[in-house]
């Protein structure tokens, strides 16, 4: 089973690499970019085979390393 | 006097770190990331600059979960004394024994050059030895320096003194251009810019020196 974690900044954190890449589409000439937020992606292969159980565990995961609460979101995704 | 410093895979100002407790009179023990327990007798953990882990993840973020962190959660909880620079600051963050955590600079440059300090409180071990309001001159080393916090957190930490050291002049986009901070009981100070790096005239400035002589001075043990 297979899990993929999305972390992204709390609304309201700035995030100062959203808005350089902003900046650059924008000096590319692509118009009308309002915003863009950062994140990261990390993909989890899981021995679990029952989908509440992966979930839970990877949530645990999730508060104890994977995202700082203090300035981060997180959403989980069981496959 | 007795310092315990921590060193991580990645960490490169564990040894100056050692050297500036040495010359304020402090017997120091280097301790590796694997050990569970720090030694007898410590009064204060130095936890040190660097890339500990290189990064990964988050700054300091798998460093503040390794064994020994168990160990320096358990002394802090029991009064101990702790002192987190750059890295070290970032590992206390990621803890929680400090609150608050830091992004990487708003100009998303690593920034490397001494910068002047304002000293924001002089009530507290670290900082007894400077005038409120005194400016000194730190290194600074870091590309994650940028000091993010709940506005009631840092209203907290205003209103009761906690903001140890600010940059005079805007520096990496830190709230309230915040450089250092202490804890509740002001006896866990974590800062960015490095007093270890300033510790000795030929190191370029001995202003830092003052933190070492002022922990020594007040005798500090856990």
């Amino acid at each position: 089973m297979k899990a993929r974690v999305h972390i992204m900044l709390k609304d309201g954190v700035l995030d100062p690499q959203g808005e350089a890449v902003r900046h650059a589409l924008g000096s590319l000439g692509f118009e009308g970019v309002e915003g863009v937020r950062q994140g990261k992606v990390i993909e989890l292969d899981l021995q679990a085979t029952d989908k509440d159980t992966a979930e839970a565990e990877v949530a645990r995961m999730c508060e104890a390393l994977l995202a700082n609460t203090v300035i981060e979101r997180y959403e989980v995704e069981i496959e | 006097m007795r310092a315990a410093v921590l060193v991580f895979p990645g960490s490169n100002c564990d040894r100056d770190l050692a050297v500036a407790f040495r010359q304020a009179g402090f017997e120091v023990d280097m301790v590796w990331h694997k050990d569970t327990a720090l030694p007898q007798g410590v009064d204060i953990v130095g936890v040190p600059g660097g890339f500990s882990f290189g990064d990964y993840l988050r700054c300091g973020a798998i460093a503040a979960r390794s064994p020994i962190v168990g160990a320096l959660k358990a002394h802090v909880e029991n009064g101990g004394y702790a002192l987190g620079i750059c890295n070290g600051f970032q590992v206390l963050l990621e803890t929680g024994l400090l609150p608050g955590a830091l992004m990487r600079n708003a100009g998303l440059k690593f920034i490397c050059k001494p910068v002047e300090l304002e000293v924001g409180t002089s009530s507290s071990d670290f900082t007894s030895g400077y005038a409120v309001g005194q400016t000194v001159t730190f290194p600074v080393a870091h590309h994650d320096g940028n000091y993010v916090a709940k506005p009631d957190t840092v209203a907290a930490l205003e209103a009761e003194g906690r903001i140890a050291f600010r940059y005079a002049e805007e520096l990496n986009g830190s709230v309230g251009r915040i450089a250092g901070i202490l804890s509740e009981n002001r006896r866990v100070l974590g800062l960015m810019p490095h007093p270890e790096r300033a510790a000795d005239p030929a190191l370029g400035g001995s202003d830092g020196k003052t933190v070492f002589a002022a922990l020594a001075e007040a005798r500090v043990s856990a």
